[in-house]
């Protein structure tokens, strides 16, 4: 359990504003209490104050989890976002997609959106943009990237790809084991 | 031509096998009943050629006077008998409607209907007649014996079998069965002839005296008839003990489910239907035996389980775990309410209910379209899938915002986030379990849900209290043989035996103080523990709790559960502390949910009730014999854990071990 080193710390935070651009802010000055980022074995645990003390007090070999895990290091030195982040990254999230009901399953198999599964898109969203995606009902399902700017989406045709799957929900089932 | 009748060989009448011409072989035809043997005529002599010309002419003229005489007779008898009959037929009249019903039901359905059309007197005179020709018949061979007295001895007896089966005979039994009666006839009619010759001698007085003594007679007779009856339903009904050579005989399970039923009546009202040199304690080892078949469990898990229920409750607990308990899920209040989450579910064709009155979160599934575990909806974290039974000890925690809650056996994390769920997020929550494979899904369900003020950690329970000792509230799941939840897994049935449950209750105590050792009695909102298990035994439940009251100083408190039957306070050799009825209990058969165990105790100071000597005396008294060396090895653990156990080093896992 110890702090994020800056280079690390620049890594996290330069994938994490993909998602959620400025809003990082809000997620670490919060109103009810002090919130932090902590690292155990190259993952990044986003933790309250009053929690951490408490796991502190723990031998850290028997942890195995703290507050939400927002994902990994790599060992190239890359950091991944974990769909366990996506409680946090959903609701301060900058370019949304929402797909169609017939398109969630597809989506929630791990599989990428095609432009005939998406309902809407964020105005003004560029090719290879972080996006968090919604279903019709605003429930989020995931996150991705966006395979084409919103203008290419609306002339391309219905079998294309719009956003690349990178994380949603159907591995808290299919990745049980791999989440932490 | 038609069928050839092996006369020759009848007793190895042989069916030619493979398939012949014809698909269907016949067989060859039988003989009439009346017709005398063909074998037999082996056996005797054949006769001479003046013999059988002798046997032509005697029964040419046997057959002339047998017509004679019927003409005589027709018209005496049909003078005297009928005045006669009318005359008994008062008394008599059940009797030959009795014989009537008789004759009318030996008749196939087809003659029924033209049968019961013609007069039924008719059908008796008529019998009369023939047992009148019967009778002159017998007469005349008598005469014609003696008139042949010269007349070889086999030729007698070849004469008489062929009279006795003559043509008349074989004419009424073409009308099947009728023959059956003849006899009886003969006798009652022979019978009647007596009668009425006696009775023209006696005085009309004396006549009426006889006729109410007959009268009597069949009453008596009827009664004892009914007795008989009576006798025979009650030797059906009431359950007869197999000997004892017999006991442990296989009987097939339908037969053994009868036994269970049998003996259980027995057992219901057991001065009435016992056997007399039987003991209760016999038709109760057979019942724990037939139990054990028919349901597939262990000896010493039913015993445990008999003990358990009283006689009309045992069967329903035992059927109620054979079937599968309905299916719930509980909202996550953190992301949904309840009638959205139903909404949502009703659309992707779930069928749902509120669960009942006692709890807001829950929903019960009766069916389902989509697999309930992994729709959209699940995924995101809207729901748990999650027993009844299961909230029950989270809603008598009552966890309250900003507390330090532990949970001590949290995987999979179904009651913990429920804990988290009505904290809002608040506080701390320390969900531990002391297997890390089984504490992965703890995480998976946490994220999921979206969980984020709690720990998850592996520690053994036991040696919680060296790293925490100021918790609010502290939830113990404790592990248990699992004897409520049979319907989820039926391994338990055959699997568990003494040493099994010991090891259970002896972790589960261990756990208990240790769950009390960690718990912060100055809490100003908490100092409260609940402890539950999903076994009904009282070993796993009451005695663990009995055992706590003694060992800390705790005390038994009001679990704020509305419904549930209340803990023992006796139960057999066990005096449980009488506070003992705070703590609750369910049942599959009377809840429909897991059989479930919980009780709430809240912590007043730190103190250890020193006086362990007297303890120990009290302990051998209260518990089996059995439980002695535990109790014995518990209390070693106890001195190691809570005075010398070091910290570090070789002998910090010192009570594992053990």
């Amino acid at each position: 359990m110890k702090q994020l080193t800056d280079e690390r710390m620049k890594i996290f935070f330069e994938k994490l504003s993909k998602y959620i651009g400025q809003n990082i802010k809000l997620l670490i000055d919060r109103s009810d209490g002090k919130y932090c980022f902590r690292e155990k074995k190259d993952r990044v645990y986003y933790v309250s104050e009053k929690v951490l003390n408490m796991g502190s007090m723990m031998n850290p070999d028997n942890i195995i989890s703290i507050g939400t895990c927002f994902g990994k290091f790599t060992k190239s030195g890359k950091f991944r976002i974990h769909i366990t982040s996506l409680d946090y990254l959903a609701p301060y999230a900058q370019h949304k997609m929402w797909i169609k009901p017939a398109a969630e399953q597809q989506f929630l198999y791990g599989h990428n959106i095609l432009k005939s599964g998406l309902g809407r898109i964020t105005e003004s969203t560029t090719q290879y943009q972080g996006v968090i995606v919604f279903s019709m009902s605003d429930v989020p399902l995931g996150f991705g990237v966006a395979a084409k700017s919103t203008t290419e989406c609306k002339h391309t045709d219905p079998l294309s790809v719009v956003c690349f799957n990178q994380a949603d929900i159907g591995e808290f089932i299919r990745c049980e084991d791999d989440l932490i | 031509m038609g069928r050839k009748a092996k006369f020759d060989d009848v007793g190895t009448v042989k069916q030619i096998k493979g398939p012949g011409r014809k698909a269907k072989k016949q067989k060859p035809p039988k003989m009439l009943p009346g017709l005398p043997k063909v074998e037999g005529e082996n056996d005797l002599k054949k006769l001479s050629h003046r013999q059988k010309q002798r046997a032509a002419r005697r029964i040419k003229k046997k057959e002339e006077i047998k017509l004679i005489r019927k003409e005589k007779k027709k018209g005496v008898k049909k003078e005297d008998n009928i005045p006669n009959i009318n005359e008994k037929s008062d008394s008599k009249n059940i009797d030959t409607k009795n014989i009537k019903s008789e004759i009318i039901k030996q008749f196939s359905d087809s003659n029924n209907s033209w049968l019961k059309s013609k007069n039924s007197n008719s059908v008796i005179p008529e019998r009369d007649d023939d047992i009148e020709s019967y009778d002159s018949n017998s007469v005349i061979d008598d005469e014609q014996s003696e008139e042949n007295g010269l007349e070889s001895f086999d030729e007698d007896i070849s004469d008489d079998d062929y009279l006795a089966g003559t043509l008349d005979d074989v004419d009424s039994s073409n009308e099947s069965g009728i023959e059956d009666t003849i006899p009886k006839k003969k006798l009652s009619t022979k019978k009647r002839k007596a009668e009425d010759e006696s009775d023209d001698e006696l005085l009309p007085i004396e006549k009426a005296a006889k006729k109410l003594k007959a009268a009597k007679k069949k009453e008596e007779a009827k009664d004892n008839e009914e007795m008989k009856m009576q006798i025979n339903v009650a030797s059906q009904d009431v359950f007869v003990f197999p000997a004892d050579d017999k006991i442990d005989e296989h009987i097939p399970i339908p037969e053994v489910e009868q036994r269970i039923k049998d003996i259980l009546l027995v057992l219901s009202n057991f001065n009435k239907f016992r056997e007399e040199n039987r003991s209760r304690q016999d038709y109760t080892a057979l019942l724990l035996k037939d139990l054990c078949t028919y349901f597939s469990y262990n000896t010493f898990l039913m015993e445990k389980i008999m003990h358990l229920f009283p006689l009309e409750d045992l069967m329903s607990f035992l059927e109620a775990s054979e079937t599968p308990r309905p299916v719930t899920i509980r909202t996550n209040s953190l992301k949904t309410r309840r009638r959205d989450l139903a909404q949502a579910l009703i659309n992707r064709g779930v069928n749902l209910d509120p669960i009942g009155n006692w709890s807001k979160v829950g929903l019960v599934v009766y069916n389902s379209t989509v697999p309930i575990g992994a729709t959209p909806e699940y995924l995101a974290g809207h729901y748990m899938l999650q027993a009844a039974s299961s909230m029950l000890p989270v809603m008598a925690l009552a966890p309250q915002e900003n507390e330090h809650i532990l949970d001590m056996c949290a995987a999979p994390g179904g009651k913990a986030s429920h804990i988290a769920a009505i904290m809002k997020n608040t506080g701390v929550l320390i969900a531990n379990d002391v297997n890390k494979n089984r504490a992965k899904a703890i995480v998976g369900n946490f994220h999921r849900m979206g969980i984020a003020n709690s720990v998850i950690s592996t520690y053994d329970g036991r040696h919680i209290p060296q790293i925490f000792k100021n918790f609010d509230r502290v939830l113990l799941d404790a592990p248990c043989t699992g004897t409520g939840v049979i319907s989820k897994d039926s391994g338990v049935k055959m699997s568990k035996d003494e040493t099994d449950l010991q090891r259970c209750f002896t972790l589960q105590r261990e756990l208990l103080l240790a769950a009390i050792d960690s718990l912060n009695y100055k809490s100003p909102t908490g100092g409260y523990l609940v402890y539950s298990t999903c076994s009904v035994l009282a070993e796993e439940n009451e005695c663990v709790i009995d055992y706590a009251l003694k060992k800390r100083d705790v005390k038994l408190v009001d679990t704020g559960l509305t419904f549930g039957t209340e803990g023992f306070t006796n139960l057999r050799q066990h005096r449980f502390h009488p506070t003992m009825k705070l703590t609750r209990r369910y049942y599959p058969h009377t809840h429909n949910m897991d059989g479930f165990f919980v009780a709430k105790l809240k912590k007043f100071s730190n103190v250890i009730p020193k006086n362990e000597e007297s303890e120990n005396e009290e302990k051998v008294d209260t518990n089996d014999n059995n439980d002695n060396d535990i109790n014995d090895e518990v209390q070693n653990t106890k001195t190691v854990t809570f005075k010398k156990r070091p910290k570090h080093g070789r002998g910090k896992n010192r009570t594992e071990k053990k």
